[in-house]
């Protein structure tokens, strides 16, 4: 596994240090004093719902914005005082922006790799190697705006390691995608990590990081309030624990009212009642099911998820 | 700074606007038939000497194909969601910039060119100052592609409103550039108004060079000429790096 493999590997510097940075539009701090680590080979989960200012923070550590206060560096470099050089060590792949449709997929790729200077026998080499490890071999001399948003997002992603940067950072990468073309997206972040590349990833699918990522921070309203593996974030809620059970027919959210159930939610035919002591609520379900005349057709405990974690921090902020 | 790589990342940009926006609709419109249409409607059905108003002629093509190649360019790639992108390759604002007017330079230079050559081969122009010709045509370019840069700041993802501004802008200022009434023949507020538009320094130095007959000597004429390009390239960076994330 990939992460593991990474987590195994001796880190000595940082890929991207950004320090303090703050960022605000009029009267709104979009982002408010962030700090951000991230070690060279590490995958990087950066995790924060709709409008916390994740997007902000990409674009502070790309070097599209300017921040208000604080410092970027990318591989040792300040990308405000030297956009070029620090540019130059990484590949982006921004959420709201896409490739070229008026050029070919491999129009695009080849133009992106002028700007790092790759030569042209390397260029049309890579070219070729990457688009078909994309799945899009066949496809290459097609323009892109025929395209499907999954095969669009794997141009994309093309474009953004022609070059082998040794630093990606994806801003949402599979928001929207088919499962096969998530799949490519999620294989290919894996591929790059395992040959060198630090990986910095924003992602609404929780337990895409958690399955990718060896350190995560979350963000809410600007500020960032957790940052640590995704096994210690679950395990800060311990107490977060549930019961999921479906029975044969269905049944009312106020059969589930009892005094050791803290939330009942839906998911699908089952339901999922969070508590911090299964054995009262098992019981309970056990009688609730002989009562009522229900079937139990599964029932099963767990442990807390990143994702229960994830919306536990940010309610909390 | 890396020079090769800031080179580098210019020259990528005025490839990729030759690539896609050369053969745009509103640069075909604006840029290659408006200055046709606009001496045809002044020339045709009047006994005017053709020698002395292909100075002023040049200077429109020249003025109309340069700078309608950059305007379009921003306000299209935020429409369609290519610009952050590019933001994110090894670029600053000022490649994107320089790279804007090398476009927009090439379409105006290419296209002149053209015009030029079959009018001294059809019409047996005189030309004074072979030298003065191909520097006037050179500056003439980089001065109107930095205008359309000017126009591309705006913080707006609909190119049509871009374009319309950028009209609104460029026609009133080939009546006031000694166009169609020659520099010479003008006199009072009718010279001061003609002395504020950079195209009439850039007729006036295709008259030194095709008919010899400047009013400005031609060194002024390159002087204002070059203040207008620093000037154009200060007020586009300037207005894009305010305007740059709105619209992405």
């Amino acid at each position: 596994m990939l992460c593991r493999t990474s987590r195994s590997r001796r880190r000595l510097t940082e890929a991207i240090e950004a320090d303090h940075l703050s960022k605000s539009f009029g009267p709104v701090t979009a982002v408010n004093d962030v700090s951000i680590r991230v070690e060279e080979g590490g995958i990087f989960g950066f995790l924060g719902p709709n409008g916390a200012g994740k997007t902000t923070t990409i674009r502070l550590l790309t070097g599209i914005l300017t921040p208000d206060a604080g410092s970027v560096r990318i591989g040792g470099v300040d990308i405000h005082r030297d956009p070029l050089a620090a540019k130059l060590k990484m590949g982006v792949i921004p959420e709201n922006s896409t490739v070229y449709g008026d050029m070919t997929a491999e129009q695009n790729v080849l133009w992106t790799a002028k700007f790092y200077g790759v030569d042209r026998a390397t260029r049309e080499r890579r070219v070729r190697e990457i688009l078909d490890r994309m799945g899009l071999a066949g496809r290459e001399k097609d323009m892109v705006r025929t395209f499907s948003k999954g095969m669009r997002q794997r141009v994309s992603i093309a474009c953004a390691i022609v070059h082998s940067p040794g630093i990606l950072i994806l801003d949402e990468p599979t928001v929207g995608l088919d499962v096969q073309s998530r799949r490519l997206v999620i294989d290919t972040i894996r591929h790059m990590n395992e040959n060198g590349s630090t990986i910095f990833l924003t992602t609404h699918y929780i337990e895409e990081a958690n399955a990718l990522c060896d350190r995560v921070s979350v963000i809410n309203r600007g500020r960032i309030i957790a940052t640590d593996s995704p096994e210690r974030l679950r395990k800060t809620f311990d107490t977060a624990r549930y019961v999921e059970i479906s029975f044969d027919r269905p049944v009312e959210e106020g059969l589930f009212a009892h005094g050791a159930v803290s939330r009942v939610e839906r998911h699908g035919d089952k339901w999922r009642l969070y508590t911090e002591n299964p054995d009262p609520v098992v019981k309970f379900l056990g009688a609730l099911a002989g009562r009522e005349h229900l079937s139990i057709l599964s029932i099963a405990t767990s442990s807390p998820t990143l994702e229960e974690a994830f919306v536990r921090l940010t309610e909390a902020s | 700074m890396d020079g090769a790589v800031f080179t580098r990342s210019i020259l990528a940009i005025a490839e990729k606007n030759i690539r896609i926006y050369y053969w745009r609709g509103p640069v075909v419109v604006f840029g290659l038939l408006f200055p046709f249409l606009m001496f045809f409607t002044y020339f045709i059905g009047r006994s005017l000497d053709l020698v002395a108003f292909f100075p002023g002629f040049l200077g429109m093509m020249l003025f109309f194909t340069s700078s309608s190649v950059g305007p379009l360019v921003i306000p299209w790639e935020k429409r369609e969601k290519t610009y952050e992108r590019l933001l994110t390759l090894p670029v600053i604002l000022e490649s994107i910039i320089l790279g804007d007017i090398v476009s927009g330079m090439i379409f105006g230079l290419v296209i002149t060119g053209i015009v030029l050559a079959v009018s001294l081969v059809l019409l047996h122009l005189p030309v004074a100052n072979v030298t003065a010709l191909l520097g006037a045509t050179l500056l003439g370019s980089v001065a109107f592609a930095a205008l359309g840069t000017v126009f591309a700041s705006m913080a707006t993802d609909v190119p049509s409103n871009v374009m319309m501004l950028s009209s609104l802008v460029r026609l009133p200022l080939i009546f006031v550039s000694g166009i169609f009434i020659p520099l010479g023949q003008l006199t009072g507020w009718e010279f001061v108004l003609t002395s504020l538009s950079p195209l009439t320094y850039l007729v006036d130095l295709f008259h030194a060079a095709l008919t010899g007959d400047a009013v400005y000597p031609p060194l002024a004429d390159v002087l204002v000429l070059l203040v207008v390009i620093a000037m154009f390239i200060l007020v586009a960076r300037t207005v894009q790096e305010r305007n740059l994330v709105k619209g992405l």
